[in-house]
């Protein structure tokens, strides 16, 4: 919703285009200020290894090319860690936004027994620093039986555990999301006419009818925003997998993996720039496509509605 | 409900707070040693069934809840049953991966074990371990200040940065969309990669800023992330970048909310553009300004990944967090002691997350 019109013709001064312009400068210089980081890495990973230890890093180029990509593509077996995070980040979304639909429905809509207080429970969770659990997160992990990955039928358990499984990461991730998805839905569907639900009734609609056909369909625009952001989220988090997969590192998704791979990229700076910049391409991607939806799965979580 | 406590006379409502805490502190601890040998001592196809039977028994708890309450009773059988399902079935995750490990953290932090062996491994120690963190372990006061230091550096540089941003984007000028993309573009980013970018700047030798600053040679080296002193700030500096852009996201949602008609009438008055947003503006933005807080706190306590990638979180970025996971994973894991950190992380956190939840009260209340 942001104006590109510009100010209106009539009235114009000149002491007023002059603050405007130093207003356009001053943002200018700041956007290029909080590019700079990204556009350094992306830079430095284009050129080779060889140039920049001879003329320096803060120097022209002579060549650019894509070759420490392939490198670190290559070497790191980055292929099978981005098919891990495609394993673990899908169905953690659609189960999140699937039981976090559900309970903000029943909270929202319906009214019983402490029906609030469960929803307070869920906002509070949502604020828990994951260290805070981890602990005893972590001795469950390694006392649940869990003799095949479900999530990857015939791909060998190699703990017979929840510890060091897709399964196991995808489930802490529906855990702790699931505060935040039902707050912000919640309060969404709170702002969707009782009288639809009444309506639903006369009609002899059942609960679950009520909520697929009349309450989800209407929540579809706050459910496209959550989605964009749950994916990223989950995509970048780094602390679960490291705790729950730790020494099992063939199951890990990208993020937390490229915390292992840095070993291999030691010293080699144009080297972890290319890593960086291939794992933040995902991210970037849906920043570039879906910014609006990103932007807006943020603000309904901090406005009402 | 909620006015009839508000009635209560003062003196009772300490006195009913007071009795809630000595019975619920040893009630808690007491479920989570439960919790914890049922967890430890049965092997693990014993622990897996009694998860479930568990889980099964916190459905059909919510669905208790859902049927006996009046307020439900036009709906017919099987639709409380619905509800039940579809309240209980999330409530039971949320318990198992969450509110069961949050219990279970408090009682472990009252024992000392090294993750090894059974329950005649485990010793109940009281408070000893809280003070240890106190006497005897030395990065505990650190951490704990530069758990501070990140904290006030977020209230009084990022986050007001962010809000400044978001005024100047509000004025709706041209190109505002490019601006506003830009700034907050890093806020996709995960916090590890935003720790190797900001690698690639602060490296000794081969790091930008080294090279424009012509620090960069054996002799006058800044070594930004290894000096005990600089790499806190460096840090701070890196994760700034990704929260001033958070920060700015949520308050130009806020500021499109405001009452335009509000800033016209500030003009009339006279006021000029900084007396209006301080008078006038800000104070409207109170619900805003109370979620950009918690998130700035709650973002505080979290801090993890940015120090963990550059160092694992040791010399000079040591934060409550690595501390935690330092303890717990690692050759010499002290379960009980990583615990206290938890706890003590958990008590900095409740205090946010009860001024959030009673304004999410008030506001149901309204």
């Amino acid at each position: 919703m942001t104006a590109t019109t510009g100010a209106p013709k009539a009235g114009r001064n000149t002491g007023r285009d002059a603050r405007r312009s130093a207003l356009h400068a001053f943002l200018i210089a700041m956007c290029l200020l909080w590019l700079m980081p990204l556009f350094w890495a992306v830079y430095t990973s284009l050129r080779p290894r060889a140039e920049t230890d001879r003329l320096g890093y803060l120097s022209f180029p002579e060549t650019l090319n894509l070759d420490n990509y392939v490198t670190a593509w290559n070497q790191s077996e980055m292929a099978r860690y981005f098919l891990n995070t495609l394993v673990i980040v899908v169905p953690a979304v659609l189960l999140v936004l699937f039981l976090a639909s559900m309970m903000a429905f029943t909270v929202s809509r319906y009214s019983w027994r402490f029906n609030l207080w469960f929803l307070l429970l869920f906002t509070a969770a949502n604020l828990l620093p994951p260290q805070v659990i981890i602990t005893p997160l972590y001795r469950i992990f390694l006392k649940v039986w869990l003799p095949e990955d479900v999530l990857v039928p015939g791909f060998p358990s190699d703990t017979g555990l929840l510890y060091g499984q897709y399964l196991g990461i995808v489930l802490i991730h529906v855990a702790f999301q699931l505060g935040f998805c039902t707050f912000v839905l919640s309060n969404y569907m709170k702002t969707i006419p009782r009288e639809l639900n009444e309506a639903a009734v006369v009609d002899g609609a059942s609960v679950w009818k009520t909520y697929r056909s009349v309450v989800m369909p209407l929540t579809r625009p706050a459910l496209a925003a959550l989605a964009t952001l749950q994916v990223t989220w989950v995509y970048n988090d780094f602390f679960w997998a490291l705790v729950l997969m730790a020494g099992k590192g063939s199951k890990m998704p990208i993020t937390s993996a490229l915390n292992n791979l840095r070993g291999q990229f030691f010293t080699d700076y144009n080297l972890l720039g290319a890593g960086a910049v291939l794992v933040a391409i995902p991210t970037l991607v849906v920043f570039f496509a879906l910014q609006k939806q990103f932007i807006s799965g943020l603000t309904l979580g901090s406005t009402k509605g | 409900m909620t006015t009839s406590r508000a009635r209560r006379h003062p003196l009772v409502r300490i006195a009913t707070a007071t009795v809630a805490v000595v019975v619920g502190v040893p009630a808690l601890i007491a479920v989570g040693w439960v919790l914890l040998v049922l967890l430890i001592v049965p092997p693990v196809e014993v622990v897996t069934v009694a998860a479930i039977a568990f889980s099964a028994l916190v459905v059909v708890g919510v669905t208790w809840l859902v049927i006996r309450s009046n307020r439900t009773a036009a709906l017919t059988r099987r639709d409380k049953l619905t509800l039940g399902l579809m309240a209980g079935i999330p409530t039971v995750i949320l318990t198992v991966f969450v509110l069961v490990p949050m219990v279970v953290s408090f009682t472990l932090s009252l024992t000392s074990w090294n993750g090894i062996g059974g329950l005649d491994r485990i010793q109940f120690i009281g408070l000893k371990n809280y003070t240890d963190l106190h006497s005897v372990y030395k990065p505990f006061y650190p951490g704990l200040i530069h758990n501070l230091t990140w904290l006030l550096f977020f209230i009084f540089i990022a986050t007001p940065l962010g809000m400044f941003f978001a005024v100047l984007l509000d004025k709706g000028i041209r190109g505002t969309r490019i601006y506003q993309s830009a700034l907050y573009m890093p806020v996709v980013l995960s916090l590890a990669i935003v720790g190797f970018i900001w690698q690639l700047i602060y490296a000794p030798e081969q790091g930008l800023l080294n090279n424009l600053l012509g620090t960069n040679e054996q002799g006058n080296l800044i070594d930004w992330l290894g000096n005990p002193d600089l790499n806190l700030w460096a840090i701070l500096v890196a994760a700034s970048w990704r929260h001033v852009g958070y920060v700015m996201v949520l308050y130009l949602a806020g500021l499109k909310s405001v009452d335009p008609t509000l800033k016209e009438a500030a003009a009339i008055d006279g006021a000029n553009e900084r007396q209006t947003f301080f008078r006038v503006v800000f104070p409207v933005l109170k619900p805003i300004n109370i979620v950009v807080i918690v998130i700035t706190v709650i973002e505080s306590l979290r801090a993890f990944d940015l120090a963990y990638v550059t160092n694992k979180g040791l010399n000079g970025l040591e934060l409550l967090s690595t501390m935690v996971t330092n303890n717990i994973i690692g050759e010499t894991s002290r379960i009980g002691f990583g615990s206290a950190i938890a706890v003590v992380l958990l008590l900095l956190a409740v205090v946010p997350i009860i001024i959030y939840l009673s304004r999410s009260l008030r506001e149901d209340a309204a």
